[in-house]
């Protein structure tokens, strides 16, 4: 693989992470269960297709073949995603959207700080922007996570049972393979290794906080980097892609 | 004779004017996202900021530019998106955070983004001027605001972020 390529996956993943998860929060439009919250998750839901859209036009030019970001988004197969594979999963109740921000926004936070420094000028561009705005993902999802979690009885068994359905997808978060090693070389990558330690630390004190127990289970599902997904993603698609599908280049 | 350089200000100033379309009372310029104006392989290249990287004010931008300028006669023009330096609400002009105050918006009050919604934090109510103030939510009716409301007059008010 040569480091062009490994650029144009590194970005593709990027944009897809945020692209599937802008998605899945934008199914709370209209159905939160306070106004609040409605306005909450679909304003970052807005913050992550801005990210999507930022990150495949990146990777659309350095596939140099006339794409658009919008090709991209909506004329690939399910195969040729590599979104993590915790970011297609359900929104459940709400107590499962929180868990999913919380572990996704904590991660993020680590990584785009440390993406900031990226050797990629695009990329270290754009891991600015993504840093403010996930500071504010990151503090959301804290801080329901301690309102839930020490809060009813009810509340805290929603939470913590959130919390473990959700564990064995984020190991995926930290796996790497050729694409990030061979980046990682020339600084352009960030190291996953340190960040999981940052992460785990600060979601330790986050779930001591909110009175959660901190999972144990050791499975951890992947799949993302090879193009496998869960039966969700092809529902996702469907959804996401009919427009362009049913009425190619249609227009706004 | 009239300077390249000339044009290029002539053109700033034209465009300076246009209007948030979010926010009506504050300009492009106040705001911080008309970057430059530079003339380029005979073009005018307007380069242009979004606030949030999904702020969906950015073709409506775009297309006032090209408009405004239409109207002098300018026709060769490109508007260029950049995302460095990122955008912060430190370069909000003090006239804009003025006009935010008035329109009934709190500005940001402090310039260091670190701490977010910290207790420390004072958030001034733009119609009573009370620190009695409370948040309500992190997210507003548009990205770059947040929700809050006044306890002493009651009102419920939006606070334009610290970005
Ligand atoms: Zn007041």
């Amino acid at each position: 693989m040569t480091t062009k390529e490994a650029l144009y996956n590194y970005s593709l993943r990027m944009g897809d992470n945020a692209l599937i998860l802008g998605h899945r929060l934008s199914e709370w439009c209209s159905k939160a269960p306070i106004i609040e919250e409605d306005l909450a998750l679909t304003n970052v839901a807005l913050d992550m297709i801005g990210r999507a859209q930022a990150f495949l036009k990146y990777s659309a030019i350095l596939k140099n073949e006339g794409q658009t970001e919008d090709d991209l988004a909506y004329c690939r197969s399910e195969k040729e995603y590599h979104n993590h594979l915790i970011t297609e999963q359900p929104n459940g109740d709400f107590a499962h959207t929180i868990a999913r921000q919380l572990y996704i926004s904590i991660f993020e936070y680590h990584f785009f700080s440390h993406l900031e420094q990226s050797a990629d000028v695009e990329f270290a561009a754009i891991a600015a922007k993504a840093v403010k705005e996930v500071k504010y993902h990151r503090e959301h999802a804290i801080d329901w996570t301690i309102r839930l979690g020490d809060g009813t009885a009810e509340s805290h068994k929603r939470m913590q049972a959130a919390i473990n359905d959700l564990w064995m997808w984020t190991g995926e978060l930290f796996e790497m393979d050729e694409v990030d090693t061979i980046l990682l070389k020339d600084g352009i990558s960030v190291d996953l290794a340190p960040i999981r330690d940052l992460w785990k630390k600060e979601l330790d004190k986050v779930l001591l906080e909110a009175m959660l127990v901190f999972p144990e289970a050791e499975y951890m599902q992947s799949g993302s980097r090879k193009g496998i997904h869960t039966e969700n993603m092809g529902h996702i698609l469907s959804e996401m892609q009919y427009l362009q599908r049913a009425y190619p280049d249609a227009k706004w | 004779m009239v300077t390249l350089n000339q044009q290029t200000e002539q053109v700033y100033n034209w465009i300076s004017d246009i209007p948030d379309p979010e926010i009506p009372v504050i300009t492009i310029k106040d705001l911080g996202m008309l970057r430059n104006v530079k003339f380029e392989n005979g073009n005018y290249v307007v380069t242009i900021t979004p606030t949030y990287t999904a702020c969906p004010a950015m073709k409506m931008i775009e297309d006032q530019i090209i408009e405004v300028l239409g109207t002098h006669n300018i026709h060769n023009v490109k508007v260029d998106l950049t995302y460095t330096p990122a955008w912060t609400s430190d370069w909000l002009s003090t006239e804009a955070k003025v006009k935010l105050k008035k329109y009934g918006i709190a500005p940001p009050s402090h310039s260091s983004c670190t701490k977010l919604f910290s207790a420390e934090e004072r958030t001034v109510c733009p119609r009573c001027n009370s620190n009695h103030t409370s948040l309500i939510s992190r997210f507003g009716s548009t990205a770059c605001k947040a929700l809050y409301k006044c306890d002493d007059c009651k009102e419920v008010f939006d606070l334009f972020k610290c970005h």
